[in-house]
């Protein structure tokens, strides 16, 4: 009897499994569709159905792009077994992406790392934590030693947990004394961090995602929206198909899933952007659309310097300086960029400017500009951010519900950890290393004398990396990323690092081709496996619990630079305790941000909510949804409708920036310009989604597009594999003509996740001279049938 | 016991044709959009004879235009094409 009562609670058992993973399956599905098919619906029971099982929820953030979507991760018998979008969360409202719901199935991957392993002779040899952790306090200590503090970098990630960012810039800037400390954000997000800095003198959007309720237009700069942010793009969607008069409107330099789905799709030369944002803003200045109250009492005029260079050579050094410059002058300017004058440059057809300008003109239409790695990754990146805010503050659209400009980011804690916390090379927890009050700051907390903190920056990302390779960097610890896919020109970085001139420490959770040219690689903890904080493209900052243990003898990269810095010899500043320490940094870090401008949630409200957006104000308990309007946010000057008061002035900056042309433009040796990104099933370098069978399986490979008639031009039919040859090396892709996107003809695209497939061997490490980030869209290549 | 989900498309007109078809076939579960000529079709068999009988069922159903597989859920196959996935590499 009791053995047949246990043989049926296991059927029951087997039978709620199988049931709940058909539930997974089917979401996963209608997930995949929502990305497929922009619009599409499925009845709300189905795509509510709850899944069962003893299954224990806990909620999170995704682990994936800077959406910053909230989930519920199930576990079961220790182990993270399912992932389902959280209801509760005011980000995705329960949806998720494809990425999204299999995230957690690389945890369980083979090939996992879960043992340190130093190289000997030539081979990895297994190791305890205690010798790896040893050996490499004491290459980092010896190699200062012998060269100095600024011969060691760590080169962290938009990825990290803000506990992981802070104790990194502590290590490094309060606690050893260098400035070279930057990150993969470097690679992403640092156009938009120069461009909200010059022009509003605070960093990060002043909306937030409950814009896309209110907006008419979504004007996309650069930005493939359904696949790289897919749930926002749904929910753009659902407003257009729930409200009337709602348009979204696609400008860009190839036809993306996004261009489909969009009710208009406006095609333009690489580069021609810069040229496009200011024709609209001559436009809305000659027809008379100017929020002429606005301007007077809220804006000021700059221009900065001219013809600034590419950041081609090894130790660029560039200064930007602003000039004042009054509104005539700033017309005058413009004069240049009347649309029939920019047609040639741009690509784009008169018209279609004039119908651009005209919606930002339109008092009674709300306009939200989204943008991301088009306009980021650009060597006028800084520029052209100026000009999308020059574009808002005309017209006085920003700050407001449904009228502004939104950066989103990449990575799920760019903002967060990499441009909160600040682990760049200029940056400090609050403010900038070259200013003495932000360096006295960071002192007091870190408890270390004034002047250990170094007043300058040194190397930003592909700096320092070229620093390997002459030597000067003599020691690098790379965490939670994978430069030797990710930099540009890896053909330079990767016999770089392969040097012996340079100790090589990689912290991963998988082996990529970075952590192959490692001395010693360090197994760290996965996402669920620690608790931590990630901080989204909207300000808002998401905590989560550890849900399982990390395999073997994986650590919290946090923890790891924690033992490190006590082996050196730093332990007093780092009494953070093992079990507790993510909770005891957040603490501390919450202290730089005290007052209204950017005051962080107290740990207690995050663990109950979905996130807070900063600044948050805690007499009310609630989140600052629009920055810079004294209606939504305490910390403006009430006395005023709106107060930059990122500015002393309180005046946000209309920038002078003119059109230049890329570095490298095609000619008859390298005749197509190429341009790299991403899908939506493989995030970033594919270290983590190339694991997941699922999205392995339908997109197991890179491939290289082209314009069917460039196909036809040259004989190349689909699938037939070409070199992609520049000035910097090679690399060999099948053709993809007509499938899922089409470049302009003359323009080839590559996305990068493919690791066998290195397309960075191509690209060419331009960058912007004020953001230092590179420019992954735009270089000159030749294409040879192989 | 393979549990595979796709995304299936009709042929043109024939979303009412395919979920019935679907409905009757053995292993078959359907979850179509309320709005779009699109369905979900989530499998589930017991074994490799059945699964085998189940696509070559899927092949000779006319009303279906093509199917996406989007995710399958298998321990012991999802091992195996993890080990394959990373021979890859």
């Amino acid at each position: 009897m009791r053995k047949c009562q246990e043989k049926k609670k296991k059927q029951q058992i087997m039978i709620n499994r199988r049931d709940f993973i058909k539930k997974s399956a089917a979401a996963s599905a209608m997930a995949a569709a929502i990305t497929m098919i922009p619009g599409i619906l499925f009845a709300s029971d189905q795509e509510n159905s709850t899944l069962t099982g003893d299954i224990n929820w806990t909620k999170g953030p995704c682990r994936f792009c800077g959406v910053g979507c909230g989930i519920l991760v199930g576990t079961q018998n220790g182990k993270a077994v399912a992932v389902k979008g959280d209801p509760n969360s005011a980000v995705n409202k329960g949806l998720l992406c494809v990425k999204g719901y299999h995230q957690i199935m690389c945890t369980s991957s083979a090939d996992r790392l879960t043992k340190p392993l130093v190289k000997k002779n030539g081979k990895y040899v297994e190791t305890s934590m205690e010798e790896a952790l040893d050996l490499v306090a004491s290459k980092m200590k010896e190699t200062i030693d012998k060269h100095g503090k600024d011969s060691v970098a760590m080169y962290t990630s938009g990825q990290s947990t803000i506990p992981e960012g802070y104790v990194a810039s502590k290590f490094m800037k309060g606690a050893i004394g260098t400035n070279n400390l930057d990150c993969n954000a470097r690679l992403c997000m640092a156009s938009a961090v120069a461009g909200f800095l010059t022009t509003f003198g605070a960093d990060e959007p002043m909306g937030c995602y409950e814009d896309i309720e209110h907006a008419n237009v979504f004007v996309l700069w650069g930005n493939n929206m359904a696949e790289m942010h897919p749930v926002l793009f749904s929910r753009m969607l659902d407003n257009r198909l729930n409200r009337k008069n709602v348009r979204i409107i696609d400008l860009a330099t190839r036809t993306t899933r996004t261009s489909k789905a969009a009710d208009k799709s406006i095609l333009f030369k690489p580069q021609g952007d810069l040229a496009i944002a200011n024709s609209i803003c001559y436009e809305l200045i000659n027809n008379g659309w100017v929020d002429n109250s606005f301007v007077e009492k809220h804006v000021a005029f700059n221009k900065g310097k001219t013809n600034i260079g590419y950041g081609l050579e090894d130790n660029f050094k560039f200064n930007d300086e602003a000039t004042p410059i009054n509104y005539e002058e700033y017309k005058t300017f413009l004069a240049d960029y009347r649309p029939d004058k920019i047609e040639e440059i741009s690509g784009v057809s008169a018209k279609d400017i004039k119908y651009l300008a005209s919606i930002y003109g339109d008092p009674n239409l709300k306009v939200v500009s989204y943008w991301c790695m088009g306009m980021n990754q650009h060597t006028r990146g800084t520029w052209v951010n100026n000009l999308v805010y020059n574009i808002h503050l005309l017209t006085g659209k920003i700050s407001q519900p449904g009228n502004g400009p939104f950066s989103l980011t990449g990575q799920p804690s760019a903002c967060g950890t990499a441009r909160e916390v600040g682990t760049f090379t200029h940056k400090l927890p609050k403010g900038v290393v070259t200013n003495k009050k932000h360096r006295e700051l960071a002192a007091k907390i870190w408890k270390v004398p004034y002047d250990r903190i170094p007043d300058k920056p040194t190397y930003h990302a592909t700096e320092m990396f070229r620093a390997v390779d002459r030597g000067d960097i003599k020691f690098i610890w790379t965490q939670v990323t994978n430069p030797l896919v990710s930099l540009p020109k890896t053909s330079r970085f990767r016999p770089a690092m392969e040097k012996e001139s340079c100790f090589v420490v990689v912290s991963d959770v998988f082996p990529t081709p970075t952590s192959d040219v490692a001395d010693v690689i360090l197994p760290a903890a996965w996402h669920v496996e620690k608790s931590g904080m990630y901080g989204n493209s909207e300000r808002r900052t998401q905590y989560w619990d550890q849900m399982v243990e990390a395999p073997g003898e994986a650590l919290p990269d946090a923890w790891i630079t924690i033992e490190i810095a006590r082996r050196m010899g730093f332990g007093d500043l780092f009494p953070y305790s093992k079990e507790n320490h993510h909770e005891e940094i957040y603490n501390e870090y919450r202290q730089f941000h005290v007052g209204k401008k950017h005051n962080m949630a107290p740990l207690d409200i995050l663990k109950k909510e979905s996130g807070t957006i900063w600044p948050y104000i805690e007499e009310t308990g609630k989140s600052t949804l629009w920055r810079f309007n004294s209606k939504y946010d305490p910390a403006c000057d009430q006395a005023k409708d709106f107060d930059f008061y990122g500015n002393p002035d309180g005046k946000a900056v209309i920038w002078q920036r003119p059109y230049e042309p890329a570095p490298e433009m095609p000619d008859s040796e390298y005749p197509f310009w190429l341009n790299t990104g991403r899908v939506i099933e493989h995030w970033h370098t594919g270290s983590m989604t190339r694991r997941i069978p699922v999205l392995h399986q339908a997109v197991p490979n890179a491939y290289v597009e082209l314009h069917p008639t460039d196909a036809k031009r040259l004989g190349i039919s689909n699938k037939e594999k070409l070199k992609i040859i520049s000035r910097r090396g090679t690399t060999i892709l099948p053709a993809s003509i007509n499938e899922r996107g089409m470049p302009t003809i003359g323009q080839v695209f590559v996305p990068f996740f493919d690791e066998s497939m290195l397309i960075n061997d191509v690209t060419l490490d331009s960058f912007c001279p004020i953001s230092k980030e590179p420019d992954y869209k735009k270089c000159a290549v030749r294409i040879e049938k192989v | 016991m393979p549990i595979k989900s796709y995304v299936a498309f009709p042929q043109k007109g024939k979303k009412n044709q395919l979920i019935k078809v679907l409905e009757r076939s053995n292993y078959c579960e359907v979850v179509p959009s309320s709005n779009k000529e699109v369905l979900i079709l989530v499998t589930d068999t017991q074994n490799d004879r059945q699964e085998n009988e189940l696509l070559l069922a899927l092949e000779n159903i006319e009303e279906i235009e093509h199917l996406n597989l989007v995710s399958g859920f298998n321990e012991e196959v999802s091992r195996e094409k993890e080990k394959a996935t990373n021979n890859d590499k």
